[in-house]
């Protein structure tokens, strides 16, 4: 029934790529950035939870033409990259990866913020009162207890980056295998009047969207049902 | 000018018609708007977007009188669904391919440069836009297809290309001549039109719109004399039905 082209393959296969790194990256970026959401009474919260959440509310045009502008010449990631002696970002697969992280932050330090928060100041208080180290606190409770919150960003961050368009459409440049995802190519097939090959691939994406949420929400039902037995 | 002063004498009642634009004619179809709408009692007004879809939204039941394509392929495309006026369908303009860079004081030309200088050269995706089509048409001219192919990079429209390269991530690329002549920076090389088809982009009166008489007086307009000016003003060429 499915008949998928090479460059249908290799834009899905890509998309798989992008949002496998950009999760890795954006688990190990935002859980200190959740962390110290969750636990600091700096004032400063305020401004790092609006940036942190500036990509939910801004067009992603926006947020792609901003970063094409930064990664030329004369932007400021363009000058750091040619300080660093590299390549520019634009039209390439790391290009990607920085706007993605931007993009999908939100939904990854969401989780994991919501997670800590609803463990509480007590364990903590009381872990430290018993002489626990503050990285000792993190391991033995924040992990143990935030990890529904952890799966939940991990399963929200990959399924955004697999549906981003915007930001990948303003800085990406179309490249087979290096920048043309699943997104991008449908709409291709939609500009060129492909509308067999776009309703494959778009199919493909609502199924798949479908069963991420599903999980998501079966996860949720299962913790909060644990909350309540706390 | 005549045409339109009988309309008002017939004591014609005025009407307005809905018309779906091609984005990169935004501006000159702002001012033929302006000027066909001193003339004649009838309004317009305009829907700007990309021409793949707008073909789809018509074919949906968009309420649009007219379309201007960037294209000729989807007005085509809608003569054969039968969604058109049949004989309605005409070229208003005729793009003109630059090559063009965002740094001044560069010779482009083929003949002083091998182009090899761009890490990145935007094009239009060739698939999609017939500027893009054109470009590759033209590298393969010059015999430079092979040789720059790892170097492009592809915008989904002309004004994205534009972007591409006024931003510099790209350091040359192919745009339409009403960009540069409009923002008149940098450098370009005008890409002779024997290099490349004609870049024709046609206009068409819908089924929708075959009793308005707006859209069919600003269709009418749209061929005049007056009309190819301003038309011609924004760096495009007009065919001789004006």
């Amino acid at each position: 029934m499915l008949s998928l082209s090479p460059a249908d393959y290799s834009a899905i296969v890509l998309t798989l790529k992008l949002a496998a790194v950009v999760t890795f990256i954006l688990i190990i970026l935002g859980t200190p950035i959740a962390y110290w959401l969750a636990t600091s009474r700096s004032r400063l919260t305020s401004v790092v939870n609006a940036l942190v959440a500036l990509p939910l509310v801004l067009p992603p045009t926006v947020l792609g033409f901003y970063l094409l502008m930064a990664m030329g010449p004369t932007g400021p990631i363009g000058q750091l990259t040619q300080a660093l002696n590299l390549n520019g970002l634009a039209f390439t697969f790391s290009g990607l990866v920085v706007g993605s992280v931007f993009y999908s932050l939100p939904f990854v330090v969401q989780p994991i913020k919501n997670a800590i928060l609803a463990i509480g100041q007590r364990p903590l208080e009381v872990a430290a009162t018993l002489g626990a180290s503050p990285l000792d606190r993190f391991i033995s409770i924040i992990l143990p207890n935030a990890k529904p919150g952890f799966l939940s960003a991990a399963v929200l961050g990959f399924a955004h980056t697999v549906g981003e368009f915007g930001v990948i459409l303003m800085i990406g440049g179309n490249i087979p295998d290096q920048t043309r995802v699943v997104s991008v190519q449908i709409y291709d097939h939609v500009e060129s009047l492909e509308y067999t090959q776009a309703h494959q691939l778009s199919g493909l994406m609502l199924i798949f969207a479908f069963v991420v949420l599903l999980l998501v929400y079966q996860f949720n039902r299962k913790q909060s049902q644990v909350n309540h037995v706390f | 000018m005549l045409t339109s002063g009988l309309l008002l004498c017939s004591g014609l009642k005025a009407e307005q018609a809905t018309i779906a634009i091609a984005s990169n004619f935004t501006q000159p179809a702002e001012q033929l708007r302006l000027a066909f709408e001193q003339h004649s009692p009838h309004t317009i007004r305009f829907s700007f977007g990309s021409s793949g879809k707008f073909y789809a939204q018509i074919r949906h039941g968009a309420p649009f009188d007219a379309f201007f394509s960037a294209d000729q392929q989807k007005p085509v495309e809608l003569e054969k669904l039968s969604l058109t006026v049949a004989g309605s369908r005409f070229s208003y303009a005729l793009g003109k391919l630059y090559l063009w860079s965002a740094q001044p004081g560069i010779d482009l030309s083929p003949k002083n440069n091998d182009w090899q200088f761009a890490t990145k050269i935007a094009i239009a995706n060739p698939k999609l836009a017939p500027y893009g089509k054109a470009a590759v048409e033209s590298l393969k001219q010059l015999n430079r297809l092979n040789n720059l192919k790892d170097k492009l990079v592809y915008a989904e429209n002309i004004a994205q290309t534009y972007q591409f390269v006024l931003s510099q991530n790209a350091q040359i690329g192919f745009v339409a001549a009403s960009q540069v002549v409009q923002q008149n920076k940098g450098s370009s090389w005008p890409v002779p039109d024997d290099y490349h088809p004609p870049i024709k982009q046609d206009a068409v009166l819908l089924k929708r719109g075959q009793q308005n008489q707006a859209a069919i007086a600003f269709l009418a307009f749209c061929k005049s004399k007056a009309a190819a000016k301003i038309i011609q003003s924004f760096g495009y060429q007009t065919l001789d039905n004006h």
